[in-house]
């Protein structure tokens, strides 16, 4: 037995010895011989914790032997709090006696789980630092295994709490694990008390952030951070973030509309890649990437998502990997602070966000054996089937079946641009269906000219209106048929500001609307309203109305003036009559069957 | 097999529907169906009271066929001008009819005159069920009346001896699923929103 005496002195966390060393001396050091005990890491205690008692060794030799009683292991240390109000803690502690680790496997266990309770403690330091001492002791505590058992006390997990003392289970017998089986018990358990507390604490919705706890029933689920940025903390967060992946951080924007301050806006006053180091980590094709985007060169989701596979191969043609050191850790830690700089420029589209998970998936479960070199051509390969299955050949197949809906003689409506919209249209008129078009388009983007050319181009008879117009066309018009941005997973279509006002003013009038979109788009999020997740543009853009006017133009000097240029909408199913993707024509409701089945096959 | 299928889905679906005829209902239908026939007479069996009104349902008057087989079940039943829909929908607990198709999108395509009795159900608050098999599910997707395919609205001699539709009368519509309320299939009862989930099952 190696550590009989637990004093303060000795004690250091260190990987191949369970020496803790604690400020006070207070040793909270739990081993396990076999299995899984939660370690204590006195290291991490709170300076004013532990006028503990420590493990004599004369305690020692009736609780030898550490029994595994996984299921009342450790809750989280942020759980504790409400059972330090637990008075049965306070008599616990002298007796738990200090259980020297037994073997070296028993030590690892007990280091992975300190470094573990550091980590926590870490976070618990961060996220509350009001914890008292006897809080904090009783944490140190509950680390212990539910030696009250051992003592006969019967008592819960909860209220083993001694204040900082090991424990020892002798009535209950061994119950070996395996190491994952009890680390995911154990989660469970902190996710359950962390639940609880906030719980009590009424945190609701939002959680700090404790990355080791894998994601239970019991917690309440967080909010992104994307629709955060009121909060100070969650800037600070993306603060150190953008330090550490060495990404330039954009000015937020001074003056938002107050409805709209959770969404991220920035000054564009200043290049996203000002202040860029030149011989960073950033590689050039994706600094193009972010600039061209952050311009509005490229835009429209498909468009997005191509240009953003087209620049990861160049990335992963020119990525080698450093010695020693497996491919697929590397290459996704490289793309990390790509991404990172390319939400900064514009937020990312929901195609882009898809394709990023899927190379990501593809990355981490690449194979070690294989060479580099035969890595990037799978990699590549991956690319160029996605691009080829996902959008080319899903846009044909969406052609062809939206090809069927077009009758000669139609009156259809188009709104804004969409690459998709465009080819259906193209590929009709290819079928020599007669059919007329109506453009309609909006401030400030105006991007129905584009599709207005391109179909022109292509010899379709166009009509062009701005959107103030739709209630005098839409008598003469048989069908309306709209791009999306994204579909969500309760069948509402997110897509280009405006789209909901014009499935509203078809549905009065009674004209079917069909939506095109390919399913890479389909998205997990739900959303019924606009206001909760959306993308501010640049309000300077509602200024200019004409080449010379230009009445807003001191906006920001005015002081009950906000301008708010909003580049989403949603739209609820019930206005849309069918969508048609590249597995057939399917009713608005049915998007996240599609989810579902795809997410069947994918595992 | 095909047949024992057939017959044995009927049976089913009376199953399922006859919990929802309770007694004291007036039940409005539509047109002669067979499957509707069936529920009806288990209904009966079941020893439930309850009252049927039937539309004439022109052009071919199956409405008048069906009277006749409810009046050998011993259901008591009043034969209405299919006009009078609107007239009688405020005395009738539900309406049931039977479909000659399920499209994809939920929607059932029935005996002209079922999209009328749909609208003024839906207006008035009633609700509809549609009894249909599930060998019956089209791969259609019809966006209104002009959508549905001319070989369900017309006859083949129609079709074959008229160039110019117009003047014909279509002896099928399309009823949208906002109208339908719920569906009973031997699949089980679905809203119309679930049919397209098992087709996405099924085919995809």
């Amino acid at each position: 037995m190696d550590h009989q005496h637990v004093t303060p002195q000795t004690q250091k966390t260190t990987k191949k010895k369970n020496k803790k060393k604690s400020p006070k001396g207070v040793q909270q050091q739990q081993q396990q011989c076999s299995d899984s005990q939660v370690v204590h890491d006195s290291e991490c205690s709170e300076p004013q914790a532990t006028q503990g008692q420590y493990v004599t060794s004369k305690e020692q030799p009736d609780h030898d032997i550490i029994r595994q009683v996984p299921e009342q292991q450790q809750p989280a240390a942020k759980g504790n709090k409400d059972q330090s109000q637990s008075a049965e803690n306070t008599g616990q502690s002298n007796k738990n006696p200090t259980t020297p680790p037994a073997d070296d496997p028993a030590n690892k266990e007990a280091l992975q789980q300190s470094r573990a309770q550091k980590k926590l403690r870490k976070q618990q330091r961060k996220a509350g630092g009001g914890q008292t001492e006897g809080t904090q002791q009783q944490q140190l505590g509950q680390q212990q295994q539910h030696n009250t058992q051992s003592h006969g006390h019967g008592k819960s997990d909860h209220h083993a709490k001694s204040q900082g003392n090991l424990v020892a289970n002798i009535d209950t017998p061994v119950v070996q694990k395996s190491k994952v089986e009890l680390k995911a018990e154990r989660r469970a358990k902190q996710e359950a008390q962390r639940a609880a507390k906030s719980a009590e604490q009424g945190k609701g919705g939002k959680k700090g952030d404790v990355g080791m706890l894998a994601g239970s029933a019991a917690v309440p689920k967080r909010v992104p951070d994307q629709v955060r940025a009121d909060e100070e903390k969650v800037q600070k967060k993306l603060a150190r973030k953008l330090e550490k992946q060495q990404v330039p951080q954009r000015i937020s924007a001074q003056k938002k509309v107050k409805l709209f301050m959770h969404l991220h806006q920035y000054e564009k006053t200043t290049s996203p890649t000002q202040g860029i180091l030149i011989n960073g980590s950033m590689h050039p094709a994706m600094l193009r990437l972010g600039l061209q985007y952050a311009e509005g060169f490229i835009q429209g989701s498909n468009a997005r998502c191509i240009a953003l596979l087209y620049a990861l191969k160049q990335v992963f043609s020119d990525y080698s990997t450093p010695p020693h050191k497996e491919l697929a850790r590397e290459l996704d830690a490289k793309i990390k602070p790509y991404i990172t700089f390319l939400n900064q420029c514009r937020p990312l589209s929901v195609s882009m966000g898809n394709a990023i998970k899927y190379l990501k998936m593809l990355i981490t479960n690449m194979p070690p054996e294989l060479s580099d070199d035969e890595a990037k051509k799978k990699l590549n390969k991956a690319i160029d089937t996605y691009y080829l299955e996902k959008i080319q050949l899903a846009g044909t197949a969406i052609s062809n079946f939206a090809i069927q809906k077009i009758t000669d003689g139609d009156v259809i409506l188009v709104y804004a641009c969409s690459s998709l919209i465009q080819k259906v249209l193209c590929a009709a008129k290819d079928k020599n269906k007669r059919f007329q078009v109506i453009v309609v388009d909006s401030r400030p983007k105006l991007e129905g000219k584009e599709m207005l050319r391109r179909l022109v181009k292509h010899g379709i008879t166009c009509s062009y209106v701005l959107i103030n117009a739709i209630s005098y066309i839409m008598p003469e018009v048989s069908k309306v048929i709209l791009g999306a941005h994204a579909l969500l997973a309760n069948g509402y279509v997110m897509s280009r500001c405006g789209s909901s006002q014009i499935t509203l003013m078809a549905k009065s009038y009674n004209v079917p609307v069909l939506v095109c979109c390919e399913t890479y788009k389909f998205c997990e999020r739900v959303q019924t309203d606009s206001f909760v997740s959306n993308e501010l543009g640049d309000p300077d853009d509602l200024v200019r109305i004409d080449y010379n006017k230009a009445p807003l133009a001191d906006w920001r000097e005015k002081k009950y003036l906000s301008l708010l240029n909003l580049v989403y909408d949603v739209t609820p199913p019930d206005f849309v009559n069918v969508v048609i993707t590249e597995v057939g024509m399917i009713p608005c409701t049915s998007v996240p069957v599609v989810l579902r089945v795809k997410n069947v096959e994918a595992n | 097999m095909f047949l024992d299928r057939m017959a044995s889905s009927r049976q089913k679906i009376a199953t399922l529907a006859v919990p929802f005829i309770t007694d004291g209902s007036t039940i409005l239908l539509h047109s002669k169906s067979g499957v509707v026939l069936n529920t009806l007479e288990e209904a009966a069996r079941h020893n439930k009271r309850f009252q049927v009104y039937i539309t004439q349902s022109l052009p071919d008057r199956s409405g008048e066929a069906m009277k006749k087989r409810l009046d050998e079940a011993n259901i008591p039943c009043t034969l209405i001008l299919d006009s009078a829909v609107g007239y009688i929908m405020e005395k009738v607990d539900f309406v049931l009819v039977g479909a000659e198709g399920v499209v994809e999108s939920g929607g059932i395509i029935n005996q002209i005159g079922t999209y009328t009795l749909a609208i003024c159900a839906a207006q008035m608050n009633k609700p509809l069920y549609a009894l249909v098999e599930s060998f019956k599910f089209v791969r259609l997707y019809p966006l209104n009346q002009q959508d549905v395919p001319n070989d369900f609205k017309y006859s083949s001699s129609i079709l074959d001896s008229q160039s110019e539709l117009d003047e014909a009368h279509p002896q099928v519509d399309y009823t949208p699923p906002s109208f339908i309320t719920l569906l009973f299939t031997d699949l089980g009862v679905l809203t119309p929103s679930a049919v397209s989930d098992e087709l996405i099952k099924l085919y995809l």
